[in-house]
């Protein structure tokens, strides 16, 4: 291939050089290509495929949250003072005259009240860490539910759980700094967390706050690992996680045309760029207005913090709620370990629920790999009714850490519906085990119901709700096959057991994968995650329909009943009519 | 490839068609005429022919993109108006520092200043690409991640190369001298982080409470006498005297006092650290830290807001609920010559939550 693109080619004494990209972008455009080579893949940039549904957008608003919380931090920045020294207030806000506080605290009331737009950009800051944790959350769901994690996306997948769980720390050490009552407690909370660790427990906290709680270090510390240390970690995170991202492709949703081997949407350029240009603006307005009227996080109604106080009702930010749950939860179980205390009551509810929840899903896409045997890659994304199992799991987790976040407002809960708080603990105590089980019983019938449903439609069409009456007198309702489109969204793949099923005699070696008890284990879960009711194939007729009618199209109805039928009850109705008359 | 109707495969842009048998010979060191100038710098004719447009270029309703445009222009605009409006609501209001309605009027007009700046400019742009820009759809074809064989192959054998060239294979001392060199290293940072605070010791068990020191009211800094401390039922935050500035003798000592009727208070209440049936316990919960700063005076309940762990006041702060393990230790107290409540030593135990060398 030719090197010699740019001057020598076309050969200008002046180095001005005329061509295709000088026509549309000018001279600027030659000079970049000209040292960048980038024709080719700015080309491939401009025109990527883009596909469009909903859910995509969720992922968007946790990047967009992120932009803005680097602009408004920086802001924060120029204007806050991570110090402990104590300064004696005297300032705009009149009620805490006169009050002993730290310089962090203080600093916080001068971005408040004295800095102008100061306000603004703290709540914009505070209600876009918000933000951004609830499109995380919502963003992961979308995945785990559509089954997007799957080979070859899984890196990504693990990249956001890393994501989120930085989210956490990023979220709990912003909302420390100001050093105001609520989350100095938060600090002790934390501390109190630290010291209960076996072993090093004490250590973590004495090297985590230079010494005892509270002392003069901690606001420091915590302000350089919130301003520089996790935000570079999650800004190199999600350089990663976009470039895969870009390079593997988007997924796309069941439809016409969408197939494993394609992507079907709008070009990068001009459409996504638009519309996600439009998205950001969308954002960073809604947390505008966010900003300006809801009023989050009123330190100087806290007051500075100081060990002795506490104010009623002291709840985190909505993402620390599961953690706050597990602690109210606990019973109060301790060990005395040959003279050391194991305080159980503390270990458990700040380790072993976040850490279930995030341990699993990290395992869970090798796990249901291994369990299914399908190593194949998927770019088409399940409908989360197809893959009845993992949406049941989904759903369980949810009703686990639902309960988790419930009992993290439980004085709230039972102050708004007067009922006794102990109660509150009490039901979520068995709740927290007897519900995720509910909830994936549940949601495995009604995904295995829409299932039948959408095999009942694609076999026998959907009902028009046009009544017709046969000459015999009998009503029976008109179905209409399902349209072309929907057709295909119904006829998306649901998971197949790829695993080889063992033969029936006892004589018959059974294949290597289902040999041993670890075999027959991941046979029989294999068997669970795969459960499903199949997609008819061919015209339909008799295809996974063993209830043996044989007039299926019409349900119907006997003449005797009340013929509460609708206009199309037209005796002359017969099957020739239009359908969608009415 | 719906929407992609008949488009002429033009140069984009260009409505005749290029002519390469047409073009004139270009003598060296002149531009080339404007059909034949590429990036590349080849003749005409050895490219091959240009794809067909895959976007059309004209909106498919022009009434209706005309409309659209008026309305998006009107957008753009008032977000221009209110980008300026941010910028005169910055400078046109002075933050005063007597009085906070200023702040209130200030943030209210940089708000939705901006806010109208972005919300406009964001509804715009969806209408320019809902209603002006022609709807299309295209595809793309996707192929395996994985690299072909021939790739693997070649980058095995590289990898291979380099490593026998190396040596780093068959040479084991120079290998294992170089891993033993790199782990030193590896700790070393850890060991820099030694001095991020000094070591526990025996500091967690103890609290500035000596026998002598007064109970002084948190907030007035005032000793108290038992009789004016008087109203059964009710509870005050007391701290050491003359530790009301030190935060760090505060978070262990921190201690609340609780008047009882005479005969309310039993065991496992140590009596003798009473004083006309006032107590003291520690108020740093036995849970992890908080303070118990909630009374309840019909129950005798005391109450830690965070974690709701609820301490039985008569009966010697005995867990009744809650994630707590122990009850809050009570503080020996008595009164000096003087009259004034006392501490008669430190708390016998240590006070706050669980550690693992508290034994």
């Amino acid at each position: 291939m030719s090197t010699s693109h740019g001057a020598p080619a076309n050969g200008q004494a002046n180095g001005k050089v005329e061509g295709p990209v000088e026509k549309v972008l000018g001279q600027t455009g030659v000079f970049l290509d000209d040292r960048l080579r980038a024709a080719k893949s700015t080309r491939t940039f401009l025109r990527k495929i883009f596909p469009d549904h909903w859910s995509f957008l969720l992922g968007e608003i946790a990047l967009y949250s992120f932009i803005i919380l680097l602009l408004t931090g920086t802001f924060l920045t120029l204007f806050f003072k991570p110090s402990m020294n104590t300064v004696v207030y005297h300032g705009v806000y009149t009620r805490l005259n006169g009050v002993r506080m730290s310089e962090a605290y203080a600093s916080t009331l001068n971005i408040s009240f004295d800095v102008r737009g100061g306000l603004l950009m703290r709540q914009i800051h505070h209600w876009a860490a918000d933000l951004f944790m609830a499109a995380l959350i919502a963003h992961m769901l979308r995945i785990f539910f559509t089954g997007a994690y799957r080979k070859p996306r899984e890196f990504n997948w693990l990249i956001g759980i890393v994501l989120f769980t930085l989210g956490l720390l990023e979220g709990l050490f912003g909302y420390s700094l100001p050093d105001d009552l609520l989350s100095g407690t938060g600090l002790r909370i934390t501390e109190g967390v630290a010291l209960g660790i076996p072993i090093v427990g004490t250590y973590l906290s004495f090297f985590l706050f230079g010494g005892q709680f509270p002392g003069n270090d901690i606001i420091p510390r915590l302000y350089i690992i919130h301003v520089l240390l996790i935000p570079a970690i999650l800004l190199a995170l999600i350089t990663a996680h976009l470039f895969f991202m870009f390079h593997q492709k988007h997924t796309q949703m069941p439809g016409q045309g969408h197939t494993n081997q394609n992507v079907v949407g709008q070009p990068m350029y001009p459409y996504f760029m638009a519309k996600t240009g439009a998205w950001f603006m969308f954002i960073f307005g809604f947390l505008a207005v966010l900003g300006t009227f809801a009023q989050i996080n009123p330190i100087w109604l806290y007051g500075p913090y100081t060990p002795a106080a506490i104010s009623a009702g002291s709840q985190p930010d909505f993402y620390m709620g599961p953690l706050e749950g597990s602690l109210r939860m606990m019973p109060s179980w301790t060990w005395d370990l040959a003279g050391h205390t194991v305080a159980w009551n503390v270990v458990i509810p700040a380790l072993v629920p976040l850490g279930l929840i995030f341990a699993g899903a990290a395992i869970w896409p090798f796990l249901e790999r291994w369990l299914t045997g399908d190593y194949s890659e998927h770019h088409l994304n399940d409908r989360p009714r197809n893959a009845a199992t993992r949406t049941a799991i989904g759903m369980g987790v949810i009703t686990f850490y639902g309960i988790l976040w419930l009992e993290g407002a439980n004085d709230v809960i039972a102050d708004h519906l007067d009922i006794s708080l102990y109660t509150t603990t009490e039901i979520a105590r068995y709740a927290i085990f007897i519900g995720p089980v509910v909830a994936y019983w549940v949601t495995k019938r009604i995904c295995l119901g829409l299932q039948r449903k959408d095999t009942e439609s694609l076999l026998h069409g959907y009902e028009t709700g046009i009544i017709e009456m046969t000459p015999e007198g009998e009503f029976i309702e008109r179905h209409a096959p399902v349209p072309e489109e929907q057709r295909a969204v119904l006829l998306a793949p649901r998971p197949v057991a790829e695993l080889p099923a063992p033969p029936d005699g006892d004589d018959r070696v059974p294949p290597p994968a289902t040999r041993g008890a670890l075999g027959k284990v991941r046979l029989a879960l294999g068997r669970v995650v795969t459960e499903q009711v199949p997609v008819p194939t061919g015209d339909g007729h008799g295809n996974g329909h063993g209830n043996g009618h044989h007039e299926p199209e019409r349900a119907a109805v006997t003449a005797g009943e009340p013929a509460e039928t609708g206009p199309g009850q037209g005796q002359s109705a017969g099957p020739e009519d239009e359908p969608g008359r009415q | 490839m719906s929407g992609t109707e008949d488009y002429s495969p033009d140069v984009p842009g260009h409505g005749e068609a290029a002519e390469p048998s047409r073009a004139p010979h270009r003598v060296i060191g002149t531009p080339p005429p404007a059909e034949q100038r590429t990036l590349l710098g080849t003749a005409p004719q050895d490219n091959p022919p240009p794809a067909p447009r895959e976007l059309p270029a004209d909106p498919p309703d022009p009434v209706r993109a005309k409309r659209a445009e008026r309305i998006v222009a009107a957008l753009f605009i008032l977000s221009m108006l209110a980008g300026i409006g941010f910028i005169a609501a910055y400078i046109g209001i002075e933050l005063s520092s007597k009085s906070l309605d200023s702040v209130l009027r200030s943030n209210l007009a940089l708000g939705v200043s901006m806010s109208v700046a972005f919300l406009a400019l964001g509804v715009g742009a969806v209408i320019w690409v809902r209603s002006i820009m022609p709807d299309v759809e295209l595809s793309e074809e996707r192929h395996p991640l994985a690299s072909s064989e021939a790739d693997r192959e070649a980058f095995a054998e590289t990898f291979q190369e380099g490593a026998d060239t190396s040596q780093f294979v068959k040479r084991p001392l120079l290998r294992r001298t170089l891993i033993a060199a790199t782990i030193p290293l590896g700790l070393a940072p850890l060991v820099l982080l030694r001095d991020m605070g000094p070591l526990p010791g025996t500091s967690l068990r103890h609290t500035v409470w000596r026998r002598g020191l007064r109970l002084t009211i948190a907030g007035s800094n005032q000793p108290i006498k038992p009789e004016d401390f008087d109203t059964p039922g009710s509870m005050i935050t007391v701290i050491p005297q003359g530790y009301q500035d030190n935060d760090n003798a505060i978070a262990k000592a921190a201690v609340i006092i609780i008047k009882f009727e005479p005969g309310q208070l039993r065991a496992p209440t140590n009596m003798n650290w009473t004083v006309d049936n006032i107590v003291a316990y520690s108020k740093i919960c036995t849970h992890v830290g908080c303070p118990v700063a909630l009374y309840d005076q019909a129950l005798h309940h005391i109450l830690c807001p965070c974690h709701q762990s609820t301490f039985n006041a008569p009966q010697g702060a005995q867990v009744l609920f809650g994630p707590a393990p122990r009850p809050l230790p009570q503080l020996p107290m008595g009164v000096d010559s003087e009259g004034y409540l006392i501490a008669l030593s430190d708390f016998h135990e240590p006070v706050g939550p669980s550690f693992w060398e508290r034994g």
